[in-house]
């Protein structure tokens, strides 16, 4: 085993380690941007059900988990000297984009928690926020396969 | 009223200084600093005006999370339960220490069953008619307090684990748990909004303190759990066995 092929367990945190972050990092940008700076989505706007509350409240507790375990793990693989940022960023980007995709299908479109926007047309508001999803989650797989291919011998 | 919130924080202010006085080891100051913090918390939560606003959801959020939440990190960071092993005498100490080994202390720590407690605790608060009942009934509001500040510490005690009890589950276990006890509280804050209980005022905004103040401190839980693991011997002699290959 050389210095710059970490062990395959490594490897596997430091995937873990990135998609953790990167669903979590997602789940911050919407909170912050979204609810707090933009007020363009809304607390809960009393479209949906019981069922939307408890996946809500159910995503909103494991993507801030997420961002704390992701960094925790980052930080070991760090020590352990086994990071690679093509692989870790690739994972980010499929975490990311993970979650923006299962929130803009299932939270607003689904279980209509609450809306991307109020008080505008929603259909390209939807798409831009269902396609940004899609190709960032692109985006990370091809990076992560980029990273599989360049390791086999 | 006050006399009881004031003795219910000035006599474990007072044990608890007594016994860093007796223990023959130095006690870490950030402890007994947390200790006192801890009971400041329960002080300004149950006294003053937090305590006067009687049906403003607002200021009772306010009450509740530096009772449930921040008051019992606070107090678990202090690890009262060692300090006592430590300050009682051998045989007392040897007697404690089994209390804490026997099977109910060992299944209430579980991370799982604690977190569980205090989310069942919390729904039966605000899914019935006992918000309504405790807002006008100041002996009530000491017990169900008492009841907040008893399961967040047990919950919050069990994630960190700080303390010689029973056996300690792995970091992913406890993170779960900790996660899952935060969904509760967050779906149960979205469900006051959707529903504020009958009799308060201010019921959006006190929905969304407890929503938001409850998310800083689960994250700062997380940090601190988590910060545990990263230096727990376990995990620095892995990495140091992984890390010897390669650098050699």
């Amino acid at each position: 085993m050389t210095a710059g092929d970490p062990p395959r367990s490594d490897r596997r945190r430091l995937l873990v380690s990135g998609l953790l972050f990167g669903l979590g990092a997602a789940g911050a940008v919407d909170e912050i941007v979204f609810h707090q700076l933009l007020h363009w989505h809304h607390f809960y706007d009393r479209a949906g059900g019981a069922a939307a509350l408890v996946s809500d409240g159910l995503l909103h507790a494991t993507t801030w988990s997420a961002t704390v375990a992701g960094l925790a793990l980052l930080a070991d693989v760090r020590r352990r000297r086994s990071f690679t940022p093509r692989t870790w960023w690739g994972a980010v980007l499929v975490g990311a984009g993970a979650f923006q995709v299962w929130d803009g299908v299932v939270h607003h479109k689904l279980l209509r928690l609450h809306q991307v926007r109020y008080g505008v047309d929603l259909t390209g508001y939807d798409l831009a926020w269902i396609g940004a999803g899609v190709l960032v989650l692109l985006a990370g797989a091809l990076l992560l396969g980029r990273t599989r291919t360049g390791r086999t011998p | 009223m006050n006399q009881a919130v004031g003795a219910a924080v000035l006599v474990p202010a007072a044990l608890y200084l007594a016994g860093v006085a007796r223990t023959r080891s130095p006690w870490p100051p950030g402890r007994t600093v947390a200790w006192l913090a801890g009971l400041g918390c329960l002080a300004v939560a149950l006294t003053g005006p937090l305590a006067a606003a009687h049906g403003d959801l607002r200021a009772h959020m306010a009450a509740h999370l530096l009772v449930g939440m921040v008051a019992p990190l606070l107090l678990v960071l202090a690890r009262p339960a060692t300090l006592l092993l430590r300050a009682l005498p051998v045989p007392a100490a040897r007697r404690v220490s089994r209390v804490l080994r026997t099977a109910p202390v060992r299944v209430l720590a579980d991370p799982f069953v604690a977190t569980g407690l205090n989310a069942a605790g919390l729904w039966l608060l605000y899914g019935t008619g006992l918000l309504t009942a405790m807002l006008h009934s100041p002996g009530l509001h000491l017990l169900v307090s008492a009841h907040v500040l008893l399961t967040g510490w047990l919950a919050t005690a069990a994630v960190l684990a700080l303390e010689p009890i029973g056996h300690r589950r792995g970091v992913v276990a406890r993170a779960v748990a900790l996660a899952a006890g935060a969904a509760a509280h967050d779906v149960l804050a979205k469900a006051l909004y959707a529903a504020p209980p009958a009799g308060v005022t201010e019921a959006e905004a006190g929905a969304q303190l407890m929503y938001h103040g409850g998310t800083v401190v689960h994250v700062l839980v997380a940090a601190l759990l988590w910060r545990q693991w990263y230096c727990s011997r376990a995990a620095v002699r892995d990495a140091e066995h992984t890390t010897v290959p390669a650098g050699a």
